[in-house]
C-alpha cells in the first residue's frame, strides 16, 4: 500500500483562547488549559488564515474558550475575512458586548453560534456555573438577529436536559435562529471526568432521538435540526472528524496544530506549531497528522471491515481514553473487542455535583 | 413531511437572492467555485455559478430565465425547467430566498 491519499481540508476550528467566564462541565477543551501569556497574537492567526484559504480551507470557527475574551477579537475577524475565509463566531454570548457585535459584523463576519444550556434560565445558569448567562445569550442571539446575522443555537445534550430538547428547540425559533444543533455531548476532557454527572439513561436517549424526528417533521423549511448522536448507546461508531488529518484541523491558542480538539489526550503524538512551521507542512508532514491518515494503521477488526471508509474506525481519541490503544477500534463498535466497556460505563449514571471547567 | 415538489413553480415577479450567511465563494485550492453556508459546502458547477451569481434580489424571476435563454441562445421552457429546479433545491435548504 502506497501513502494515504492526501486530501484538503475544508475547516479550521480557531480555538483564539481557553479563557471563557462559563464553568460548562462538558466543555471540549482540555484540561490542562493554555493560559493568556502564551497565546498566538493577531498577526500570526492573520498569517494562518491565509495559509489556510491556500490549502483549500473554506470554513473558519472562532472559537476558545470564548473568543470574546480576546480584545482583538475584531482584528482577528477581519483578516479571516480578508482570507477570503467563511468566518463563524461560536460564543457564549458572555463577554461579547452590542457594540462590539456590531464591529464584528462590520468586519465580514458571515455566521454566529450561541451555545444554550437549558430552556429554563435557572437550569441553563446553574450547568454553566455563571449566574446571569441565560438572560445575555437571549439578548444577544437578539442583536445578531438584528443586524441580520445567521444564527445558530447549539445545545449541548446530557442528562439534566435531554429530556427539554422540544423545548430548547422551541427557545431556538423564538430567537429565530436558522439552525439549531442537537449535539449530545461527547465524553472528553471535561466531559469525561463529568461523565456520569451527564450520563443519559438508555431510556432517556431512545426517546431523544424519538423527538428529534418529530421536530424535524415538524419544522421542517422553518429551522435546520443538526444532530450529533450520543455515540456511547450507539451500535456503530462516529466518523470522527470525517476522517483524521482529512477534513479539519484545529489551532491551539498557543498554535500547536491538531488533527481534532481532543487530539492532546492521546500521549505520545508529536505536533507541530505554526510558529514554527507553515499550515501547508503541518498538514501534509506533521507526525501527529499522519499517525491515523488513512487506513494503514488498522487492525482488525476495522482493517479488513467494509465500514473502514465509512466511520474510519470511529474516534482515535475515545479508543486511546477508554482502551489506553489509540490505534485500536473505537469501542463505541458493537464489533469492537472491548465494546462492553461502553455499554457498562453508559450505564453508570451520578448524581454528584459536576466538576466545573476552570483555568 | 411536507416533501417539497422540486418542480413548483416560481412566480415570474420572485425577486430571488442570497441570504445574509450564503455565499458563492472561489477556492483556487478546492478547484472552482462552492457555495458556503453555516457548517455546510456544496461545489457549484458552472451552470450554477451562471444562475446563481444572478440571484442579486434584484432581478427578477423573470428577467432571469430570460437573461440565461439569450446568453446561451436556448429554449426558454427548458431554462425555466432547469432553473426552477435548482432555485427550489436550494430554497428547500435555505440557501436561497424567494
Amino acid at each position: 500500500m502506497g501513502l494515504p491519499m492526501l486530501h484538503k481540508p475544508l475547516g479550521l476550528l480557531a480555538e483564539l483562547t481557553h479563557r471563557c467566564p462559563l464553568g460548562c462541565p462538558y466543555c471540549s477543551n482540555p484540561l490542562a488549559l493554555d493560559d493568556r501569556q502564551g497565546e498566538l497574537d493577531t498577526a500570526t492567526w492573520a498569517r494562518v488564515f491565509k495559509e489556510a484559504a491556500a490549502l483549500g480551507v473554506l470554513h473558519v470557527h472562532l472559537s476558545g474558550g470564548e473568543p470574546g475574551a480576546r480584545r482583538d477579537l475584531v482584528e482577528i475577524t477581519s483578516a479571516s475575512h480578508a482570507a477570503g475565509l467563511y468566518t463563524n463566531l461560536i460564543t457564549s454570548a458572555v463577554g461579547i458586548t452590542e457594540k462590539t457585535l456590531g464591529a464584528l459584523a462590520e468586519a465580514g463576519l458571515d455566521h454566529v453560534q450561541i451555545s444554550i444550556q437549558h430552556s429554563d434560565a435557572t437550569a441553563a445558569d446553574h450547568i454553566a456555573g455563571y449566574a446571569g448567562a441565560f438572560a445575555r445569550k437571549l439578548a444577544l442571539a437578539a442583536e445578531v438577529v438584528r443586524l441580520g446575522l445567521p444564527l445558530t443555537v447549539n445545545a449541548v445534550v446530557h442528562r439534566a436536559n435531554i429530556d427539554c430538547i422540544g423545548d430548547m428547540v422551541d427557545l431556538a425559533l423564538e430567537l429565530r435562529a436558522s439552525r439549531v444543533e442537537i449535539a449530545h455531548a461527547q465524553y472528553y476532557g471535561w466531559a469525561l471526568t463529568n461523565r456520569a454527572m451527564l450520563m443519559p439513561t438508555a431510556d432517556q436517549v431512545e426517546r431523544a432521538s424519538r423527538r428529534v424526528e418529530e421536530l424535524r417533521k415538524q419544522h421542517h423549511g422553518s429551522i435546520v435540526i443538526d444532530a450529533v448522536v450520543p455515540d456511547y448507546h450507539a451500535r456503530f461508531p462516529k466518523p470522527c472528524v470525517g476522517g483524521w488529518g482529512r477534513r479539519s484541523l484545529n489551532v491551539t491558542p498557543t498554535g500547536k496544530v491538531l488533527p481534532c480538539h481532543a487530539a492532546e489526550s492521546i500521549t505520545g503524538l508529536e505536533f507541530w506549531n505554526v510558529r514554527e512551521h507553515s499550515l501547508a507542512d503541518i498538514w501534509a508532514n506533521a507526525p501527529a497528522f499522519n499517525a491515523f491518515r488513512g487506513t494503514g494503521w488498522m487492525k482488525e477488526p476495522c482493517a479488513s471491515c467494509p465500514r473502514r471508509e465509512v466511520d474510519f474506525g470511529g474516534c482515535r481519541c475515545q479508543a486511546f481514553a477508554l482502551t489506553g490503544d489509540a490505534a485500536a477500534t473505537d469501542p463505541v463498535c458493537h464489533l469492537a473487542p472491548e465494546h462492553t466497556r461502553v455499554t457498562t460505563l453508559a450505564a453508570i449514571q451520578s448524581d454528584a455535583p459536576y466538576i466545573y471547567r476552570r483555568m | 413531511m411536507s416533501a417539497t415538489d422540486p418542480g413548483a413553480s416560481i412566480p415570474d415577479d420572485a425577486r430571488p437572492k442570497l441570504p445574509r450567511g450564503v455565499r458563492l465563494a472561489q477556492s483556487e485550492a478546492q478547484g472552482g467555485w462552492v457555495l458556503l453556508a453555516p457548517e455546510r459546502v456544496f461545489k457549484a458547477d458552472a451552470i450554477a455559478v451562471e444562475i446563481i451569481k444572478r440571484c442579486t434580489g434584484e432581478a427578477t424571476f423573470g428577467a432571469i430565465i430570460d437573461d440565461l435563454a439569450s446568453a446561451y441562445a436556448a429554449p426558454r421552457e427548458k431554462i425555466l425547467a432547469d432553473v426552477t429546479v435548482l432555485l427550489r433545491t436550494l430554497a428547500d435548504k435555505r440557501l436561497l430566498e424567494l
